[in-house]
């Protein structure tokens, strides 16, 4: 295995493991001073008021610390687990809104991460993220736009120019396993 | 699992995973994704996009006393521990539908329409309403053209239209442009879960008298 840089992604699923094994605090520690910043920016870019920004942070990341049991490598990394939570965090807040969610997945409590799968989901989330940077600028801001909540999906074209094939397919792979351990 | 032929858009896709879906277009959303593992995973690689751009964001400093009071909001409680999930016990309505229901297909108040058609409006915060519709083998789902873009998701049955077979797990997305006379197959009757974001507008005379039946 390769090293781990200590702020890559999957340096911060062995922290979310070292909380939901150890509760250690050191770990959420460098988790939240990573974390928190960005989702307090994030929300106050989704039009929040700074000081709501800032409880709703909070919040996101106590609930991090609360849910790391529920954090599976192999289907998301650390930063779209908690970017989920985040999202969330604002649909209820500022939206006062339900968000339905689909069902979980049955999983048992045997139910293991995959260590390859959740590499390889680690390489293909860094694969996405430079081809996220190497896009026009133009195009850029408005997939930030969206996840801000400022566009409709009448605004959003059809054709996103987003390379999604491949991590979709990592995924995928990664339901089809689970579906197959649980039968 | 079935065949699903009829998938969600990638934009409808994106905006669920942004959050700027309303309510009563998450719910269909979130039925569908339940019923369909490829569109759960087009949905996580959204969710990815999501978490990059969190990630890349420009950072806003938190207030110094921030990681105490988060300390102090966990208050010492351990991780939850995960709880295995079972699987659903076989029914018609997966789980996000029978929240809004509050149970399976039985559990459903259905209000009679005419024509044998029946519906059950599910209560969203929303002004986009999200009702189900029953219709039973052989009947026509009243002709209209739309406003706006509806969701159709077949739960049981399937019903064709001018465009193609929609059987259980798909999903018709339909936009302004397309003026469609759904017809459910015979046998089993059909049912649907469906959205607008716009009213409907209805092509003939009686199917418009029924529209505030409709609600929409
Ligand atoms: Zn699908």
């Amino acid at each position: 295995m390769t090293e781990i840089d200590a702020t890559s992604g999957p340096a911060w699923a062995l922290e979310i493991a070292a909380i939901r094994d150890k509760q250690d605090q050191a770990a959420f520690r460098r988790l939240f001073l990573h974390f928190a910043p960005r989702i307090k920016g994030f929300l106050i870019k989704s039009g929040s008021p700074a000081d709501i920004a800032e409880d709703c942070a909070q919040e996101v990341m106590a609930t991090v610390w609360r849910k790391a049991a529920q954090f599976d490598p192999s289907r998301a990394s650390a930063s779209t687990w908690i970017f989920t939570i985040a999202r969330n965090k604002r649909i209820d807040v500022v939206r006062r809104e339900r968000r339905p969610e689909p069902e979980d997945l049955p999983w048992g409590p045997e139910a293991e991460t995959d260590q390859e799968d959740a590499l390889v989901l680690e390489q293909e989330t860094e694969r996405l993220s430079k081809a996220i940077s190497a896009l026009p600028e133009k195009q850029r801001r408005l997939i930030q736009r969206a996840f801000y909540g400022d566009l409709s999906h009448r605004e959003l074209a059809e054709e996103t120019g987003l390379p999604l094939g491949t991590i979709k397919s990592r995924i995928r792979l990664a339901l089809d396993r689970l579906r197959h351990e649980m039968k | 699992m079935n065949q699903i032929n009829h998938h969600l858009t990638d934009s409808l896709l994106m905006a669920y995973s942004a959050g700027s879906l309303t309510e009563a277009f998450s719910l269909v959303v979130a039925t569908h994704i339940s019923m369909c593992d490829d569109c759960r995973a087009r949905a996580a690689a959204f969710d990815t996009v999501g978490g990059q751009i969190l990630d890349d964001d420009a950072t806003e400093a938190m207030s110094e006393s921030a990681l105490e009071a988060t300390l102090r909001l966990i208050g010492g409680a351990a991780p939850e521990p995960r709880t295995p999930t079972t699987r659903r016990v076989a029914s018609t309505f997966p789980l996000p539908l029978q929240d809004y229901v509050g149970g399976d297909v039985e559990a459903v108040r259905w209000k009679r329409l005419g024509g044998g058609v029946r519906q059950m409006i599910l209560p969203t915060s929303d002004t986009a309403s999200v009702r189900l519709l029953y219709i039973p083998g052989g009947a026509a789902v009243p002709d209209h053209g739309h406003r706006g873009t509806e969701l159709t998701l077949v739960l049981q049955g399937a019903f064709r239209d001018e465009t193609d077979r929609f059987g259980v797990g798909d999903i018709e997305v339909a936009t302004e442009d397309l003026q469609h006379k759904p017809v459910a197959e015979p046998g089993v009757a059909c049912i649907c879960l469906a959205t607008t974001d716009a009213p409907l507008k209805f092509n003939s005379l009686i199917p418009r008298m029924l529209q505030p039946l409709f609600k929409i």
